[in-house]
């Protein structure tokens, strides 16, 4: 066995042991330091940062009380839960399945397995709004699965009037946001867990065999530890793509109040009541959640670069 | 490429969509419904215009839900005419982007509205569920399609012309709250757009009724089949005014007031009305009645501003966050 | 990806303790069948409902809804945003790959996180932010306006600049939301080459211009065909930025996914589906491209490997 070379995904740093490179410019043979950097800061102000901080200056202008009428409005309040509470669910069951489905494909070999490979960055490519559009002619009562599906639920919702909690139905109620949020966010646990589990050394499983553990705990105790801070991005990075998912969930959801409504489109229904306060309010409130999110996953890629190199 | 060859080209860009229109063009920025409408209707000006000054004119399309249109415009959209649900929604441009004097509403005839059209019921055909007026919404297990009133015009002419009702036959605000609260309770789905809610209604097969535009409800048993769909006609229901204005400062500023300020007085021709009456909308010329009038059902309709005292007081006290709309859905 | 699972399967099954790594059949099978109605009902299905309303009318009716001239005028404004962003995003991924993997500076974790930013965004506000800046009650549409800046050049001041609701505008959102996609790709990849072969270059005397264009670019290329294809396929596809920069002018301002939701909203599902099922076949062929690419990339990382 070689020892773990060097990660060659093009798809994360999870794995990478960064060469030594050289310290500050001054310091470098390598040319393009200044160019590159100035360039670099230059256009990520110009496009992203000026922009964003447009959001920021216009909601300056709001006195703390407007801003909080606008940030915590019962309304707005039942909308951040819809949100979190959506993706957090959307994210969960991708990282159960996502990484059943990274396993299965590193592991197991089956015919098609490359269709499969390729089908799982479909999400990616397919534009939200078709991806909305067409959930919604699936899992509406009328659609193919809705229509078997809906009956059951329906009595599953006679015996356990709980359930009416999670929707009455797929389509039109949070099942829909939910399915919606999951099939956007799949791509991002699979592709994080794949190259981990490609570099994953046989050794540790077969010292674990070895010393009398059986495979279960092999699993439990040696592989998911080795696999958590991988499957932990992958969940942040689902759940921070949820969360500002707007093309796909209008189509599915029945956009109620207090209900299915989530935090984007109550940006667009400010927006279009011409509450551009109210509006940028809530989305600095998203871009700071969405800010503090990537902190959260860039330091989950160190840490597990760290655990990594050990 | 570096920046600023790409700035260039975005500049070069806009330049060249700007200095082609050696013909004339006209922005009209419409509301959902009325894209067949406005269709044929363009194509009759164009050739309306040709005929009589030997320019060219194109007119462009803008369609969605009337808010989110309105606020393209304040927010730049280059509408030459907008043509909107409400009334409601042209104000803001007046009121809050200035675009045009605050008195538009009195610069054409019949409060700016070359067509009218009210409220009415689309059930699925053979009326399973025996919808006949507006009492018949809030029985519980009745499922209402409508469209949110605070992003859609055509909601918020369904939503007064059930407060009106109410409080024409229950007596009073209050029991008009409680009674468009009960109608709301039975409402699963709010599309932002009345063309959302009709899809959801058709196409998904979701609700028992949906409270429509009398020209939407039409356009859906001919597009939808009657043998699927029929209309009913609730006792009261309220005048519908979808006004057209001029943008000032826009026409003004690309010179084409003339031919704008002609698109809008031609829907009040006898061409413009007769493609208006084809089109399911009421036209509000006398001749055009007289020809039309017998294909839309008699139904009491009341007013904006004799029952609820005009548009501003209307959002204002309905619409408005944390109005009776908003005060519905909290619990 | 796809090429990957063979290399690290082949020493495995060959390995000395295969009861110890292998999985018992039932459980092999369990999985793949979990996984697989995971993939179908997620992914599968929801292409097979684009295609099968796309068709329900028949090929003619399918067709009929790309020779429409509208539909026409998204797909060539859809292509043209594609060509301006790209490039764009493109050009800053390799200075910015460059600057973060062959040099070490201070804040570089923050550059790192500023620049995911963009795609945790919500697009509802990429849109929005444009709407601050330039629409008309925003901070610069006032001034961009005909007759609002009299001391500038007669032409300008004769001529409205309109960035929203116009082509710039809706270049400049789908420029913010596909900004980390080729950056993304390059930098761990530049980061993993490390500087030597760099190094080497300069000290034989490579101008830095050919040490990039001979020694790193070669590195890189397959990885920035990879970032260019994703990049590509999020710029054509996107829906929630620029449906709010758009105004919705048909034949003019409207994008493919926009022109979607138009014909939906038109009740001509068919057209919808047909122009939909467009995009799915655009997604397709960038999954297609992408796996082709993956396949190759994996072989020359995979003999570099061999040789080192």
């Amino acid at each position: 066995m070689h020892p773990a070379s060097e990660s060659i995904d093009p798809r994360t740093d999870l794995e990478i042991r960064d060469k030594p490179v050289p310290r500050g410019s001054g310091r470098s043979v390598l040319p393009g330091f200044g160019l590159s950097l100035g360039y670099t800061i230059f256009y990520l102000s110009l496009i992203v940062l000026v922009p964003l901080s447009a959001a920021f200056l216009k909601t300056a202008g709001m006195s703390w009380a407007e801003f909080s009428a606008a940030v915590f409005s019962p309304r707005v309040v039942a909308a951040y839960r819809m949100s979190f509470g959506a993706s957090l669910a959307a994210a969960g069951a991708n990282a159960v399945f996502g990484l059943v489905l990274a396993w299965v494909l590193v592991r197991y070999p089956f015919p098609g397995r490359r269709v499969v490979d390729a089908l799982v960055d479909l999400p990616f490519a397919l534009p939200t709004a078709v991806a909305g559009i067409a959930l919604t002619q699936l899992y509406g009562v009328h659609g193919w699965i809705g229509s078997w599906f809906e009956p059951l639920w329906a009595k599953a919702v006679g015996a356990a009037p709980w359930l009416s909690w999670v929707g009455t139905k797929i389509a039109y109620d949070r099942p829909g946001v939910f399915l919606a949020l999951t099939f956007i966010g799949l791509p991002f646990v699979v592709r994080t867990l794949q190259p981990v589990l490609e570099e994953l050394e046989p050794e540790l499983e077969e010292a674990s065999a070895t010393l009398g553990a059986s495979r279960w705990q092999t699993i439990t105790r040696v592989l998911l530890p080795e696999l958590a801070p991988a499957l932990l991005t992958g969940f942040a990075l689902s759940f921070a793509r949820a969360l500002g998912e707007y093309g796909s969930v209008v189509f599915i959801s029945g956009n109620m109040p207090y209900r299915t409504e989530i935090v984007p489109l109550l940006i667009i229904t400010k927006l279009e009541q011409y509450d551009y306060h109210g509006a940028t309010a809530l989305a600095v409130v998203m871009l700071v959640a969405s800010f503090v999110l990537l902190l959260v996953i860039n330091l989950l890629q160190k840490w597990s670069r760290r655990h990594h190199r050990i | 490429m570096n920046v600023k060859s790409i700035l260039f080209l975005l500049f070069g860009i806009t330049a060249a969509l700007g200095a082609s229109a050696k013909d004339v063009q006209l922005l009209n920025v419409s509301y959902d419904p009325t894209r067949e409408l406005y269709v044929e209707f363009n194509k009759a000006f164009a050739a309306h215009w040709l005929a009589q000054t030997g320019d060219t004119v194109t007119v462009k399309q803008s369609h969605g839900g009337s808010g989110k249109q309105a606020r393209g415009v304040i927010d730049g959209l280059p509408a030459d005419v907008v043509t909107l649900a409400l009334g409601g929604d042209i104000d803001p441009i007046a009121s809050l982007a200035k675009l045009l004097p605050t008195d538009w509403q009195t610069r054409l005839p019949h409060n700016s509205s070359p067509y009218t059209s009210t409220i009415v019921f689309l059930v699925r055909k053979g009326n399973p569920r025996h919808i006949n007026d507006w009492d018949d919404l809030v029985r519980s297990g009745v499922s209402v399609i409508t469209p949110n009133p605070k992003t859609s015009g055509g909601a918020r002419w369904n939503y007064l012309a059930a407060w009106a009702y109410a409080k024409r036959h229950q007596g009073g605000d209050e029991a008009a709250q409680r009674f468009v609260a009960a109608l709301f309770k039975n409402v699963p789905v709010l599309d932002s757009g009345a063309r959302g809610s009709t899809t959801t209604f058709v196409q998904r097969g979701i609700g028992d009724v949906l409270l429509a535009w009398e020209n939407e409800a039409f356009l859906a048993l001919k597009e939808f089949g009657a043998d699927a769909f029929e209309i009913v006609v609730p006792s009261l229901s309220i005048l519908a005014e979808p006004p057209v204005a001029l943008v000032d400062r826009v026409v003004d500023r690309r010179g084409t007031r003339t031919v704008a300020q002609a698109y809008l007085e031609f829907l009040y021709s006898e061409k413009g009305q007769d493609i208006i009456g084809r089109h399911f909308y009421r036209p509000s010329e006398p001749a055009a009645i007289a020809k039309y009038g017998r294909q839309f059902p008699q139904v009491e309709l009341v007013t904006i501003a004799s029952e609820f005292g005009g548009w501003a007081a209307v959002q204002q006290i309905h619409f408005a966050d944390g109005g009776v709309f908003d005060q519905i859905y909290a619990k | 990806m796809s090429a990957a699972p063979s290399r690290s399967l082949t020493p495995r099954s060959a390995s000395a303790a295969p009861r110890a790594t292998q999985d018992p059949a039932w459980a092999r099978w369990l999985l793949t069948g979990v996984a697989l109605l995971f993939v179908v009902l997620f992914l599968v299905l929801p292409l097979v409902a684009v295609f099968t309303e796309a068709l329900r009318r028949g090929v003619g009716a399918y067709l009929a809804a790309f020779t429409e001239a509208d539909a026409l005028s998204a797909l060539r404004l859809t292509l043209l945003t594609a060509l301006i962003a790209v490039p764009a995003n493109l050009v800053f991924g390799v200075a910015a790959a460059w600057a973060i993997a062959k040099f070490n500076f201070f804040g570089k974790s923050l550059l790192l996180t500023l620049i995911d930013l963009p795609f945790a965004v919500s697009p509802v506000i990429s849109g929005l932010i444009y709407v601050l800046i330039f629409g008309l009650q925003g901070w610069c549409g006032p001034y961009l306006v005909s007759g609002a800046h009299p001391w500038l050049g007669s032409w300008l001041n004769a001529h409205d600049i309109q960035i929203i609701f116009a082509v710039p505008g809706i270049v400049l959102a789908t420029v913010f939301v596909t900004f980390p996609f080729v950056a993304r790709e390059l930098i761990p990849l530049m980061q993993a080459q490390g500087t030597d072969e760099e190094y080497a270059a300069i000290t034989l005397g490579a101008s830095g211009w050919q040490t990039f264009r001979r020694v790193t670019l070669p590195n890189i290329k397959w990885g920035l065909f990879y970032g260019v294809i994703l990049c590509n396929a999020r710029a054509m596809g996107e829906f929630g930025a620029v449906s709010v920069v758009s105004g919705h002018i048909r034949g003019e301002t409207n994008t493919l996914p926009l022109h979607v939701e138009i014909l939906y909203n038109e009740y001509n599902f068919v057209a919808a589906f047909a122009v939909a099922s467009l995009l799915a076949l655009l997604a397709l062929a960038t999954l297609i491209l992408k796996s082709l690419v993956e396949w190759r990339y994996s072989r020359v990382l995979e003999s570099s490997k061999v040789g080192a």
